[in-house]
């Protein structure tokens, strides 16, 4: 048999909405450093867990997207996961109204507020199988980050069924669990969501939850739970390419997140195994276990090694 | 108000019925439904036979078919609402929106509920799928004040159900992966929730200790009973706190705001459990039928409180300060 000469489909990467509450100044040096320094096609930004974080980030949005343009990277808004009070609603129905910027909707609120125009869909919303996302393709879906509960088989089988619109999947990050109406994180430092002093922002990567007998679980962020360990689905870009996924979702995590994305980038290209690539994530983000169960239909926190 | 209750065998159904319910919910024996435990759920058979015997005293069968369908084996959930439509079910309760776009467009005449998996909090969302798929009525999930139950519920254009009594979901139903994360079992896919299939027990000294999957998720000293390891109702550890820092183990008595819920025009109320035995299933539908009645009491309540898991309540999201 001939060796033919392969040539990869080009993936793209994009950064995630940063989840966590990080200081605003913080947050803007992060940003600029992406724009300036990352080798990333897009960035998602804005409040998707709290709506009482909203107002720390709003002064500085507009300089933010400005270098984040300029720096070559096309910029979507993201909405709110949980949306329950009438200004969650509000600040929900702004983002169809505007057209400046594309939106990421997580959570069908937002869906809704988009009246049919082209939109991406965010990993919190539950897209399981094709027909869900032909029926998100209807009212103007034309990217979906698939949720991180999903099995390969699955992604293959959404793909094959549902074409035409842009897959991601959420390739790096802790994985966002799940969403309360009552703040886990507030309540662990003695306070209540309502009164909560923001407390959350005390840990910019999340407050490690440790079982009674000492074992690293789970991680808080306001009120969604997180994964302890960090997603890497690294050594699986090359299936995950072939199985039709366009796009890499880079989730920000305090760690060296240009690193990251210069890593997934190699290995993507093909200038990089994947064995090397999970090897230099441990480099870039030293704290971090991490995980691909779910890809394979396994535990979500166990890592298993592509072949 | 109508009163909805919940069936997990054929027997149970009947008592359900018998006890006083308006409307009885009920799933087959597969994953496509969330509560897909071992020895629980109907045959095709059985809910015919329970169709039969609700229709004749005047009570509806309402069939949950509420997980997400798996991608590439989407005919078992299609198929799942083909038989509860053929079998005379009188509404079927559904969370995706694929699922749900095959309702509306096969059964259009017939009764589409909104899942509380489908975690349709606000008016927007909920609104959205009356419009699109003709839902005529939403179970609300666990994560709203009873005052905004009240706005919901003059905003939607749909009828609204709430949970009034049963075990609790602390985090937002239909959109938590804890489960899978800890046993590859999920909610959303398999149905099954911290599944028994991977719960084991432990002894050190006198203490009990639970685990799912490789993690612990509680320990009992001697003196104190030991609960099933459901995971956000474990003991952990964060920062300064050790204990349960997600919820206590109890269950949801919202009985209370019976009044509030009706003045907010809220029009029906569920019970939570189908997976619980046939004494339950008779005692609470019975105790709450009788306070719906207004001749329920303390004696009844008290009562009720003891069939509680844990025996210990709250009122969750109902109340504020639960936040």
């Amino acid at each position: 048999m001939a060796l033919e000469v392969s040539t990869t489909p080009s993936v793209r990467l994009t950064i995630g909405p940063l989840l966590y509450l990080w200081e605003p100044d913080k947050w803007r040096d992060f940003y600029f450093r992406i724009a300036d320094e990352a080798d990333v096609d897009g960035v998602t930004l804005g409040e998707v867990v709290c709506s009482k974080r909203q107002h720390f980030h709003q002064p500085l949005l507009g300089e933010v997207i400005e270098r984040l343009t300029a720096g070559g990277k096309k910029v979507r808004l993201a909405s709110l996961a949980l949306v329950t009070l009438e200004r969650e609603l509000r600040s929900t129905r702004l983002l169809g109204e505007q057209d400046e910027f594309e939106v990421e909707v997580n959570e069908i609120a937002a869906h809704a507020a988009m009246r049919g125009k082209p939109h991406a869909v965010g990993p919190l919303v539950n897209v399981y199988n094709g027909p869900t996302a032909r029926v998100l393709a209807a009212g103007g879906a034309t990217s979906i980050c698939l949720p991180p509960e999903l099995p390969l088989a699955s992604l293959r089988a959404i793909v094959r069924d549902a074409p035409g619109i842009e897959y991601e999947v959420f390739a790096f990050g802790r994985v966002p669990l799940a969403i309360s109406a009552r703040c886990a994180h507030a309540r662990v430092k003695g306070a209540t969501k309502d009164n909560c002093r923001f407390v959350c922002g005390e840990d910019p990567d999340g407050l490690p939850v440790e079982t009674l007998d000492d074992q690293p679980f789970l991680a808080l962020n306001g009120v969604q739970t997180m994964s302890h360990s960090c997603q890497a689905l690294i050594g699986e870009v090359p299936e995950l390419i072939e199985a039709g996924i366009t796009s890499l979702r880079l989730s920000p995590q305090r760690c060296d997140m240009v690193a990251v994305a210069q890593i997934f980038r190699a290995v993507a290209g093909g200038e990089m195994d994947t064995r090397a690539g999970l090897q230099r994530l441990g480099t870039a983000y030293p704290d971090a276990k991490y995980s691909n169960g779910f890809l394979y239909g396994v535990p979500g926190h166990q890592l298993t090694l592509a072949r | 108000m109508e009163l909805i209750c919940p069936a997990g065998t054929l027997t149970s159904f009947r008592d359900a019925v018998d006890a006083g319910a308006d409307a009885v919910y009920c799933g087959f024996r597969n994953e496509t439904n969330a509560r897909n435990f071992p020895g629980l759920n109907l045959s095709r058979d059985e809910l015919a036979e329970a169709v039969d015997y609700a229709g004749a005293r005047g009570v509806k069968t309402l069939v949950a078919i509420n997980t997400f369908m798996r991608a590439g084996d989407e005919a078992l959930w299609t198929k799942a609402v083909d038989d509860a439509v053929a079998l005379g079910a009188d509404a079927i309760i559904i969370a995706d929106l694929g699922l749900l776009a095959y309702a509306a467009e096969r059964y259009p005449d017939h009764r589409r509920h909104l899942s509380v998996q489908a975690a349709a909090a606000n008016v927007d969302h909920i609104n959205f799928l009356v419009d699109a798929f003709g839902v005529k009525r939403v179970v609300l999930p666990r994560v709203l004040t009873v005052a905004e139950i009240a706005s919901v519920t003059r905003q939607v254009r749909c009828e609204t159900e709430v949970f009034v009594f049963g075990g609790l979901c602390v985090m937002e139903e239909g959109r938590c992966s804890l489960s899978s994360y800890a046993t590859g079992k999920s909610p959303n896919m398999q149905g099954v929730c911290s599944p028994a299939s991977h719960v084991s027990y432990g002894r050190n000294g006198g203490e009990m200790i639970s685990y799912l999957g490789e993690f612990t998720v509680n320990r009992f000293p001697e003196d104190e009973p030991a609960g099933y390891p459901t995971l956000c109702k474990g003991r952990f550890v964060a920062g300064d706190e050790k204990g349960y820092l997600f919820e206590d183990p109890v269950s949801l008595d919202v009985l209370s705001h019976i009044p509030a819920l009706e003045q907010a025009g809220v029009s029906a109320l569920k019970i939570e459990g189908r997976q619980r035995g046939r004494a339950y299933i008779s005692q609470v539908v019975g105790q709450i039928r009788k306070a719906l009645n207004k001749s329920g009491s303390g004696p009844e309540m008290e009562a009720l409180r003891r069939l509680s898991e844990g025996q210990r309540t709250t009122a969750g999201s109902f109340e504020k300060r639960w936040r």
